[in-house]
């Protein structure tokens, strides 16, 4: 298993990630469907996810949360848009709050998803745009050890923000 | 092995655009305050024309943004906008990375009959 390109546009705010796995396009496209298998692997291993909702069909939501080493929750949704099995993936990507709700005001991305055949490998591409700096930041934050309790702060900030509107 | 196409060409730009002492000199301006392109024209010795182009240099190696205003063309500095871009699209990407090693680990477990 390898990654072996990347892409990054910091001017489109673009990035694409092209990766080989040494097993068939059916076995990797299950990594995707089996909420086990995707619990095991979306999350920093001190912030594993957890899958609450996980509904793998177009249209279909998903509702997530990260628990972190001192108990507390960070947590995400995702608005499956396209699944054409077993090749190609796409979801909306967002922060929700302690009900699972979508944080509207943090913004979302588009990931897609495609699996191909090279030889017996597979080779997984996976394209994201970010909107601006600040939900590229987010993200990122999301999505590292270290950052995911900074972007916890954010979506509590916001959310006290709405209470007091 | 690691190919990053996208950044070597961004980096050719950049030293492309910074090789020019004339390109060098808009830049140290408008980092300091915006400038139209008019007003840019004012300090050097060529034609509107000719510092459009520079500026348009500039704008491709992702140094200066450029923006209408009325009948002006405002330009800016954004090294820093870019540059946190390229931090955070580094981050990312090693997110990413450590999700397609765990996917890795999980596929070599076994033959995947593991549902």
């Amino acid at each position: 298993m390898t990654v072996i390109s990347s892409e990054k546009d910091a001017e489109a705010l673009h990035f694409r990630l092209v990766a080989e796995f040494d097993a068939g396009v059916e076995r990797v496209w299950r990594i995707w469907v089996d909420r086990t298998q995707l619990q095991r692997w979306w999350g920093p291993p001190m912030w594993p996810a957890t899958f609450e909702t996980y509904e793998f069909e177009e249209g279909g939501r998903a509702a997530y949360f990260m628990t972190g080493p001192d108990g507390e929750k960070a947590r995400g949704w995702w608005r499956i848009t396209a699944v054409v099995p077993p090749r190609l993936l796409t979801f909306v990507d967002g922060f929700a709050d302690e009900h699972g709700d979508p944080v509207p005001d943090m913004g979302e991305t588009t990931a897609t998803v495609t699996l191909e055949d090279v030889g017996g490998r597979t080779r997984m591409t996976m394209t994201t745009s970010f909107r601006s700096l600040e939900q590229l930041e987010q993200m990122v934050e999301m999505g590292m050890e270290e950052g995911v309790r900074a972007a916890l702060g954010q979506v509590d900030a916001l959310l006290a923000e709405d209470a007091s509107a | 092995m690691v190919v990053n196409q996208q950044s070597e060409d961004d980096v050719d730009r950049l030293f492309r655009a910074l090789a020019d002492a004339t390109r060098r000199d808009i830049v140290t301006r408008v980092l300091v305050a915006e400038f139209s392109v008019s007003g840019l024209a004012e300090h050097y010795a060529m034609s509107f024309a000719a510092v459009q182009k520079h500026v348009a240099v500039l704008e491709r190696a992702h140094l200066v943004t450029k923006e209408k205003r009325g009948r002006e063309q405002i330009v800016r500095g954004r090294v820093d906008g870019v540059q946190r871009a390229r931090r955070l699209l580094d981050d990312y990407e090693g997110i990413w990375r450590r999700r397609v090693d765990r996917i890795g680990d999980i596929l070599a477990e076994g033959a995947g009959d593991d549902d």
